[in-house]
């Protein structure tokens, strides 16, 4: 059996890999991608710890986390459909209404 | 052979991530990402989550990034609208941080090794769709029944933000 350990580290390095995505990326579509790279390396470490633990409640909350990402996508897509429409650009760079 | 597999699809799950976030065109990223939840679902088997792997395949891998690559066919984005490059004033500033986070992430690990002591053994039928599906229907459902509400409430602000004129 693999340690526990391994785990976290590979889900903490795909999560830090989403982070910096989301800072330095200028498309809003692989800003995007970057937020469900970390959903997905926090999904990593439920299960590796309801593996550790021999508890079945990391899958539910999985589940749980699959259910809003789905939410998210799908308002995320939206609002990036109704940003295009405006804007004409997908770059973020562009989008500074609110910018001070 | 355990240990291979995990060392094969950890490796291909974190390349995949890595391309995703360097990638200019946007479709190119969708299927760099397919592949690293793909990778993922490998681990996920690893880990006795059978059911979660299926889903993590047919949601995540199968809708969701199927929804990215419709809005991303729909948006048509031009070549130079990928964007020049990636922000390179943000560089130093993203090296740093990205450090600050990983030490951040094995201290938390090294707490994390201390504190859970599972001795490997599991329960009969551990992360199968009868369990999983029996907990979703006893301990949590309201929780469950409350996810409806959000899909319901998801699908509602998707419309009212996507359509033209209300």
């Amino acid at each position: 059996m693999i340690p526990l350990e391994y785990y976290l580290a590979v889900a903490s390095v795909i999560f830090v890999i989403g982070v910096t995505g989301v800072i330095i990326a200028r498309n809003i579509i692989i800003i995007f991608m970057s937020i469900e790279l970390m959903l997905n390396a926090g999904n990593l470490t439920l299960i590796a710890f309801s593996r550790s633990l021999s508890g079945m409640d990391g899958h539910i909350m999985v589940f749980m986390v699959m259910t809003v990402a789905a939410a998210e996508a799908a308002v995320g897509l939206a609002i990036i459909i109704a940003l295009f429409r405006h804007r004409d650009s997908a770059n973020i760079d562009e989008v500074n209404l609110l910018k001070w | 052979m355990e240990l291979a597999i995990f060392l094969i699809s950890a490796l291909v799950a974190i390349a995949a991530a890595f391309l995703v976030v360097i990638q200019r065109n946007p479709i190119a990223a969708v299927m760099y990402l397919v592949t690293a939840f793909v990778a993922q679902a490998v681990l996920f088997i690893q880990l006795n989550a059978a059911f979660i792997a299926v889903l993590q395949i047919i949601v995540y891998a199968g809708a969701i990034m199927v929804l990215f690559l419709f809005v991303i066919m729909l948006l048509n984005l031009r070549r130079e609208e990928y964007g020049k490059d990636i922000r390179l004033k943000f560089k130093p500033i993203v090296v740093a941080l990205g450090i600050v986070l990983l030490v951040e992430a094995v201290v938390a690990i090294q707490a994390a090794s201390m504190s859970a002591h599972g001795d490997g053994s599991l329960p009969e039928m551990f992360g199968s769709i009868q369990s999983v599906g029996k907990l979703l229907f006893t301990d949590y459902l309201y929780p469950f029944e409350l996810t409806s509400v959000l899909l319901l409430v998801a699908v509602l602000g998707a419309v009212v933000m996507a359509k033209r004129k209300l």
